[in-house]
């Protein structure tokens, strides 16, 4: 039988990376900038979270505090380099962005699987991964009185305190987005920045800051699947295509954050139901399970663009780059 | 005069693009309680100038002063803290976002954005000054009016008091345009300084204090509207005593050679473009089309060439013989299959006609690069069509491999027409043909039109200027809003006649 | 309080055209710079001398015959996938789809292998195999171009998504066809008697897969520049709306060039395959899809400086690779190199189409 109650939890940790992904590139986007280097990002910021991880653990003692903010830190600020790298390169020399992104995505990937490799020859290990267990543990602690709620507890209060903040963050951007001056403006700058400029909007500050906020929450996508979703052990290229599903998760939510939350769950059990579904001894059978995200994606992509309706379309200038003195 | 305060002083502007030099050395005064028409043909610097006030531009050289003190201004949001506000020819707005969205877009106004607040101050605006807009509609539900009404509006929402529109009117129809300079002049008695910028002399007689003239970027002078006429001003324009006559010989033999019968167009949104459309084309003839911009001529010249689909109605192509071949249904490439010659000047010259990026003879080879069974294209010809082109039409360029993105109007524009006219057609459709030209390229574009004219075909000739419209063509249709308004002769026909037309279904009498 | 009237300090405006050697001096200058700045990081983390580095590098990619001939090998591939992808950037058709368009070209030549093999004559399946890719792989790229052109559905998204759905078909076929069972792989198909396996010419393995890459780099250069239809394909990429005006009809162009672009990619599948690999993996396409992308990019989509540029991807990755196994560094390292490169390739082309000025704001009295 279909075993919900142990399923929807690990769709829940499926889709957390996604959302965070899928939240920070939703942010770029409306800026403008199409960044197709959000895959690389996110391997940075678990790598660089590993990669500070890796030295408190060494040192020695543990402190609760400091165990999670540490690899946090590292996370968001390896994961803001690279934003800035985007931003200069497309906003300031106003690169092509698809390029740009595709660029960052190689360097990305090269970037964490380098040090994770070079980490994993560090502790002299058997195995080809490097297991943070300790620190894997401040992060994937869940509410204490969990046990006590039942099946409840299980589906909604088993997580780790990133998966709250993925949500949280998702449910900010929303209303930011909507709601406020700053979101307004956002929204003018990624559909008509030459209008913004006119109305006396700072794109690049935007763009800029769009960006590399977008990044920082899509590396800590890559921070959550490496601490808590796998349980601290990092081996390389085990991040896969999440981070493209990202993108994809993008344009199924047609730009919105609070979308994003449900679709992404959505997405991660897609993505594990192959598990789910008994198939006997037909291993096979499980590959064709696997297509269902993208099959699904694809459908929905070719769906939309059928309606066509003037508010589900992406922001107008979408990897457009600006130079007001174009003429 | 003397007793009004200067608002703006701007001194020895100057401003290049690459090596085109925009505006030379320009010195200007607006005042405040005034309306300043800044006049000048296309190409003169007018919106350049006015750009650097609004801090879309920053000046080369030269200094501003703003109620006498230097101003420095970098950006727009510098230009707002002036009080300098702006309406852009092609509206700046923002097409998914609501008329208060817009209004308030890059205001730094303290505390949390609240759109019900933002609405009421906008109405309020509007009950001021008699404007009609509705907050919460989205831009991209407006018409061309609205949206320049939100414009408007959101200027003042700023507090601006140093107002500058580009063009205002030449997307409205009459009754709308005498609505705004009704608004303008509330606004100028309330002690707002208003500069339009325009090319229309009846514009400036009619509204404005004081003109000012600029001509290829220097400033030529300025003076009371009251104390100057039409032709000082359209001399000062040029540079030289102008006599705007142009040819219009009479036509030869003229048989019917396109006939349009009850053509109905809508657009992809389902918009009603064309209803009922019917005419004649007839050969050794120029057809001119007028109308209010935006009242289905688009449609209708794409609909003949094979662009838009037609909802019903027929087109019909009669050959010399009088053989009949219908066009609706067939696309560009099976129309030119028919055998049936049509040239197409569209109005996006650079959009549509031709290809910016690619160089002349690239160019010169989009109509005729299919012809022949070789699988490979042949560059030989078009080279030398294009070098034909650039020698009869005086097209300046430094040769033909440089692309057309980087001629100058004019020239993009020689070279449109020149490749439409090479292929000798029967029927030639032109929209706007002179738009942004300067006088001289303008009348280099008539004289071509004139010519093949003489040589038989039937040209099709959507204007947007009146004057020469009653000048040049030979019968005039006259259309409002998507239906033929009526049809009326070009000799013999007046100006108000075909002004009435253009706003009511067949013109005074009907109404 | 009289402000001081100051311009912005650096002024940023289009260039007219610079002469092509120009450009390139640009660029050569962007990849010798970036070299500098990867020889620092390579000497930050193995404490080599730079100039060891390189020496290890060009060893790496010519040091002996063999190695040679993989260069050459993995040039190829990659110059066939970067052709392929050409035309449908050229229309400003983002496919980053050439890996499912590879991986599922490679399926297909498996699938004949495997169940043709022995079968027929070897001559004929070849040539089933032949047609089975290029269709094979013109299907999984005319999909998304056909939805392209009659709903304008985003084609970067799609062809992405085909990539995986890709891979999970050549996972399902990998374990159906396992060999043994359980081993999760195919291993080599055909081994005893090289059914399928396309011929050598003399004891050249990789020779045969360089020829037919360098005929079609010819190809496509005559395709895009001289041909009917690369003109087509010129003026959709510009402007759709042109392209209607002059009486093309772009969903054609788009379907047929998408076609095309992922038939040759569908052909490189068939080379991998069928030429050198003889067996089929998830990973048989290397991401080399998506390094097509900017080989295609950084030679402005020319077929014939395609050549130099996956030349030079292709020879950083042989070179990093080799620099990771001396000084025993992880084999990601390349892609590292790779990617400070191409950072600096694509910024200067700023550089090449905007001029930067220093202003002094002058003040004159009139």
């Amino acid at each position: 039988m279909f075993d919900f109650v142990s399923f929807f939890p690990r769709a829940v940790m499926q889709g957390i990376p996604l959302l965070l992904g899928a939240t920070g590139e939703t942010l770029t986007e409306k800026s403008g900038n199409l960044n197709l280097g959000i895959p690389g990002i996110m391997y940075v910021g678990g790598i660089c979270g590993v990669i500070g991880a890796f030295f408190y653990e060494q040192s020695g003692h543990m402190n609760g505090f400091l165990a999670v903010a540490i690899p946090v830190l590292c996370c968001l600020l390896g994961s803001l380099l690279m934003g800035l790298l985007y931003c200069f390169l497309t906003v300031n020399l106003r690169a092509n962005q698809n390029v740009t992104g595709l660029a960052m995505t190689t360097f990305g990937v090269g970037f964490g699987n380098f040090f994770g490799g070079s980490l994993i020859k560090l502790t002299g290990s058997e195995v080809p991964s490097i297991a943070l267990s300790a620190t894997s543990a401040y992060f994937s602690k869940s509410l204490p009185f969990t046990d006590k709620l039942g099946v409840f507890g299980k589906l909604f209060c088993s997580y780790g305190f990133l998966a709250y903040v993925a949500i949280i963050i998702a449910l900010v951007c929303s209303y930011v987005l909507k709601r406020t001056r700053v979101g307004l403006q956002l929204r003018a700058v990624g559909e008509s920045p030459a209008t913004a400029d006119a109305a006396g909007i700072d794109i690049a500050k935007y763009k800029y800051v769009a960006t590399c906020v977008g990044s920082m929450i899509a590396g800590l996508g890559g921070l959550y699947y490496v601490m808590d979703y796998a349980c601290g052990v990092w081996s390389n290229d085990a991040f896969g295509d999440r981070g493209w599903l990202a993108i994809a998760l993008v344009i199924f939510t047609i730009w919105r954050p609070n979308v994003g939350i449900l679709a992404s769950i959505l997405f991660g059990g897609l993505y594990i139901l192959y598990l789910f579904i008994p198939t006997g001894t037909n291993l096979a059978v499980k590959e064709l399970y696997k297509m269902l995200p993208y099959i699904v994606t694809i459908f929905v992509l070719v769906l939309t663009s059928m309606r066509n309706k003037r508010d589900n379309q992406p922001p107008e200038s979408l990897g457009v780059p600006y130079f007001r003195e174009d003429r | 005069m003397e007793n009004k305060t200067a608002a703006v002083q701007m001194r020895d502007i100057t401003k290049r693009f690459g090596t085109v030099l925009a505006n030379d050395r320009v010195w200007l005064d607006i005042y405040r309680g005034e309306i300043l028409a800044l006049l000048g043909e296309n190409g003169s610097g007018k919106t350049t100038l006015m750009n650097m006030l609004s801090g879309i531009y920053f000046p080369d050289e030269g200094q501003i002063f703003i109620n006498g003190e230097e101003a420095v201004i970098r950006s727009p949001r510098d230009a707002f803290g002036y009080g300098i506000g702006m309406i852009h020819q092609h509206f700046k707005l923002v097409d998914v976002l609501t008329a208060a969205e817009n209004i308030v877009l890059g205001l730094k106004e303290p505390g949390r954005l609240n759109m019900d607040e933002v609405a009421k101050k906008v109405k309020a605006i509007c009950d001021t000054y008699g404007f009609d807009v509705d907050p919460y509609q989205k831009v991209y539900n407006m018409s061309v009016s609205q949206k320049q009404t939100v414009e408007i509006v959101k200027v003042l929402y700023r507090g601006a008091d140093i107002l500058i529109l580009d063009e205002p009117t030449a997307v409205l129809t009459p009754q709308e345009t005498e609505k705004l300079f009704a608004v303008l002049r509330n606004m100028r008695d309330a002690g707002k300084a208003i500069v339009i910028i325009t090319h229309k002399m009846h514009e400036v007689e009619e509204l404005s204090d004081r003109v000012a003239i600029l001509r290829h970027g220097q400033f030529v002078g300025d003076m009371l509207t009251k104390k100057t006429n039409a032709q000082e001003m359209t001399n000062m324009m040029v540079g030289r005593p102008v006599t705007l006559n142009i040819e219009r010989p009479d036509p030869v033999d003229p048989k019917p050679r396109v006939e349009v019968k009850g053509l109905t167009v809508r657009d992809i949104e389902g918009t009603l473009k064309l209803e009922d459309v019917s005419f004649t084309i007839n050969s050794g003839e120029i057809l001119g089309i007028a109308g209010i911009s935006g009242c289905g001529q688009k449609e209708l010249l794409e609909a003949i060439a094979g662009l838009q689909p037609a909802e019903s109605g027929s087109i019909c192509y009669v050959e010399d013989d009088g053989t009949r071949e219908e066009l609706v249904g067939k696309d560009p490439l099976s129309i030119a299959d028919m055998g049936v010659c049509l040239s197409f000047v569209p109005e996006d010259r650079l959009g549509m006609g031709l290809v910016g990026s690619m160089d002349l003879t690239d160019n010169m080879m989009l109509r005729s690069f299919r012809k022949g069974k070789s699988f490979f294209t042949d560059r030989k010809k078009p080279r030398q069509l294009a070098e034909k082109v650039v020698k009869d039409l005086d097209v300046v360029t430094p040769g033909v491999t440089t692309p057309v993105r980087r001629l100058s109007g004019g020239n993009v524009q020689k070279v449109l027409v020149g490749r439409e006219i090479a292929s000798a057609p029967s029927v030639l459709l032109t929209a706007y043909a002179v738009r942004g030209l300067d006088i001289n390229a303008s009348y280099t574009i008539y004289d071509l039109i004139n010519q093949q004219k003489k040589a038989g075909v039937a040209v099709v000739y959507v204007g947007e200027d009146l004057d020469v419209l009653l000048e040049l063509c030979d019968r005039i249709l006259v259309l409002c809003g998507g239906k033929v308004s009526g049809i009326v002769e070009g000799r013999g026909a007046s100006k108000p006649e075909v002004g009435m037309m253009m706003t009511r279904l067949g013109g005074k009498k009907n109404a | 309080m009289r402000k001081q009237s100051k311009g912005p300090i650096v002024h940023i405006s289009k260039r007219s055209a610079l002469p092509w050697y120009h450009a390139w001096a640009i660029r050569g200058a962007a990849i010798l710079l970036a070299l500098v700045v990867c020889a620092f990081v390579t000497t930050a983390l193995t404490g080599e001398d730079p100039i060891g580095v390189y020496k290890t590098m060009f060893a790496g990619a010519f040091g002996t015959k063999r190695k040679a001939w993989i260069l050459g090998q993995n040039l190829a591939i990659l110059l066939c996938i970067s052709l392929a992808v050409t035309p449908a950037f050229k229309m400003r058709f983002w496919n980053i789809g050439g890996e499912g368009q590879v991986l599922i070209g490679g399926l297909a030549t498996a699938a004949c292998m495997i169940l043709l093999g022995d079968k027929i004559p070897n001559w004929l399946l070849i040539g089933i195999m032949i047609l089975a890719s290029i269709a094979a792989g013109a299907i999984w790229g005319g999909i998304p171009a056909i939805c392209k052109a009659k709903w304008n559905t985003n084609e970067t998204l799609f062809t992405l998504m085909m990539n995986y759905v890709a891979t999970q078909l050549v996972a399902f076929f990998v374990i159906v066809w396992e060999v043994p069972k359980g081993a999760g792989k195919i291993g080599i198909i055909n081994q005893s008697t090289q059914a399928g396996w396309l011929p050598q010419i003399g004891s050249y393995k990789y020779l045969l897969n360089i020829l037919i890459v360098a005929v079609l780099t010819i190809l496509m250069y005559f395709y895009l520049s001289r041909s009917k239809q690369g003109y087509e394909i010129a003026v959709v990429g510009e402007s759709e709306r042109t392209a209607r005006y002059v009486g093309i009809n772009v969903g054609r162009v788009i379907v047929r060039t998408m076609l095309i672009s992922g038939g040759i990619c569908g052909l490189a599948g068939l080379l991998l395959v069928g030429g050198t690999d003889h067996t089929i993996t998830t990973t048989i396409a290397g991401g080399r899809g998506f390094t097509a992308v900017m080989v295609a990019w950084l030679a402005k989509f020319n077929p014939l400086v395609m050549v130099f540029t996956s030349f030079l991807l292709v020879f950083l990755s042989r070179g990093a690779s080799e620099i990771s196994t001396i000084y025993g560094l992880n084999h990601s390292f390349g892609d590292i190199l790779t990617g400070i490169i191409l950072f600096f390739i694509i910024g200067s082309e700023f550089f090449i189409s905007y001029r930067l000025s220093f202003l002094k704001h002058t003040k004159k009295e009139g």
